[in-house]
């Protein structure tokens, strides 16, 4: 009864090079050839939600902040739905993208994100997931983009049950994947690519 | 009716791994640890949707889409071309693909760029476009040429564009590299060499397709692009499509 299935090959990722910013978000590089950088933002004036605020910086292993990074996000809306034909849940907020893209900031290298806080959205099992952010990032030296969740530190029961974190090893890497809140709804995130507090990177 | 079920696994013995000595940028951007597996949820199982009215006229020709009205970017002409699947053969509709290179000289449009072959001020570099309902695309542009870059003492990239794609989930999500059939280059590139195997890296060379090429006007290279497929968990008695 076995039969070997036929299957192709994924194309192989290659680094995102030290130009990135040209074919994603070429106004950013002052390319005016579109007319706006896609995923520069997510929300409008009638965006249902806690707005929220994030930024953070890309790390590398000897700590210098990369300024050659391109960082993506995308999450469900205030609802827990996903703004995607994908989505089987429910309709999502019409005013919200779910999606968001930057570069960074030129001197500095921070990221920032404006956009609304998530609901919590189930797993396959139907055990819920705490409010969360996935994030994707490349840059030069990197050879497969990666793959990671920002949790907000705040959602103490939530995140106490959530599948992911639940099943971490070193739970004493956990908060690295959390963003901490300021009080006035701006999020800190900085992702570390190797070394101490090296964020937790995921293989979905 | 068939409903997705999750994504399949990524082969990370396919892709290059994250630690790479010959590309030495890799050294301090590569996570130590391995990372956490799981499968997909629908987190990862959608993903944005971009609507063709987003495209400009010119936004899938690299030829025109910089240049002064009535000049055109310098090189050779060519068109790529080819289809966005998933891992099944199943093309995917709305994948959008964008596309950044260098310049006929190998020369960048970025501050941070130092070689001294000059800019071509009709070309800026990017273009991009979403694939028809059967996951076809298609650019114009001119051939790129390869460039040195600081590494080992002497370092070449050899001729290629890149490429940003978009499937249906964000599980899909994919930069690339295209390269030239023929291009002795390929094969001294430590980016190139990063992937573990040959069979792997010839996926990424796009063959030269003469059938496809304008006469008098552009040669056509040929890439096809595979996405993560998604196991599909069948209700009533039959695989839809069969
Ligand atoms: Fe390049």
């Amino acid at each position: 009864m076995a039969q070997k299935i036929k299957r192709l090959n994924e194309t192989p990722s290659q680094t995102a090079g030290p130009y990135v910013h040209i074919g994603c978000t070429p106004s950013f590089t002052g390319i005016d050839v579109y007319n706006n950088d896609l995923g520069d933002s997510m929300v409008n004036a009638n965006t249902l939600g806690e707005r929220i605020s994030i930024t953070g910086t890309v790390v590398d292993g000897a700590g210098m902040v990369l300024r050659d990074t391109m960082v993506e996000i995308w999450q469900a809306d205030a609802a827990g739905v996903h703004n995607s034909p994908q989505e089987t849940r429910g309709v999502a907020d019409p005013n919200f993208t779910g999606w968001g893209r930057s570069s960074g900031n030129a001197e500095t290298g921070q990221f920032r994100f404006d956009t609304i806080k998530p609901g919590r959205v189930a797993s396959r099992d139907g055990r819920l997931f705490a409010p969360h952010i996935t994030f994707w990032i490349v840059a030069r030296g990197i050879n497969l983009g990666l793959h990671t969740r920002m949790y907000f530190a705040e959602e103490v029961e939530a995140n106490a049950v959530d599948p992911i974190l639940t099943r971490i090893e070193h739970q004493n890497r956990v908060p690295t994947l959390l963003a901490q809140n300021d009080g006035k709804g701006s999020y800190r995130f900085d992702i570390i690519l190797q070394g101490d507090n090296e964020t937790i990177f995921f293989d979905i | 009716m068939t409903k997705n079920s999750g994504y399949y696994h990524r082969d990370r013995n396919w892709h290059p791994p994250a630690y790479d000595e010959q590309y030495k940028t890799s050294i301090t951007r590569s996570p130590n640890f391995a990372p956490l597996s799981f499968s997909t949820g629908i987190s990862e199982e959608t993903g944005p949707t971009f609507n063709q009215n987003i495209l400009g006229p010119l936004d899938h020709d690299l030829i025109q889409n910089f240049a002064q009205p009535g000049e055109l970017a310098i090189g050779p002409r060519i068109i790529v071309y080819g289809r966005v699947t998933d891992q099944d053969g199943r093309g995917i509709a709305g994948a959008l693909v964008e596309v950044w290179q260098a310049n006929a000289g190998g020369r960048y449009r970025h501050k941070k760029e130092g070689y001294l072959a000059p800019l071509d001020p009709n070309f800026g570099g990017c273009g991009r476009v979403i694939t028809d309902a059967d996951g076809n695309y298609e650019f114009r542009t001119v051939q790129p040429g390869p460039y040195p870059w600081p590494n080992r003492a002497n370092d070449w990239r050899p001729a290629h564009i890149h490429f940003s794609v978009f499937g249906h989930a964000f599980a899909q999500r994919l930069i690339t590299q295209m390269y030239f059939e023929g291009d002795p280059m390929i094969w001294q590139c430590p980016i190139v060499d990063t992937i573990p195997s040959k069979k792997a890296i010839k996926t990424l060379i796009a063959a030269l397709d003469m059938d496809r090429t304008v006469p008098m006007d552009a040669r056509a290279y040929k890439f096809d692009i595979v996405l993560r497929g998604n196991r599909q968990t069948v209700f009533e008695n039959r695989l839809e499509g069969l």
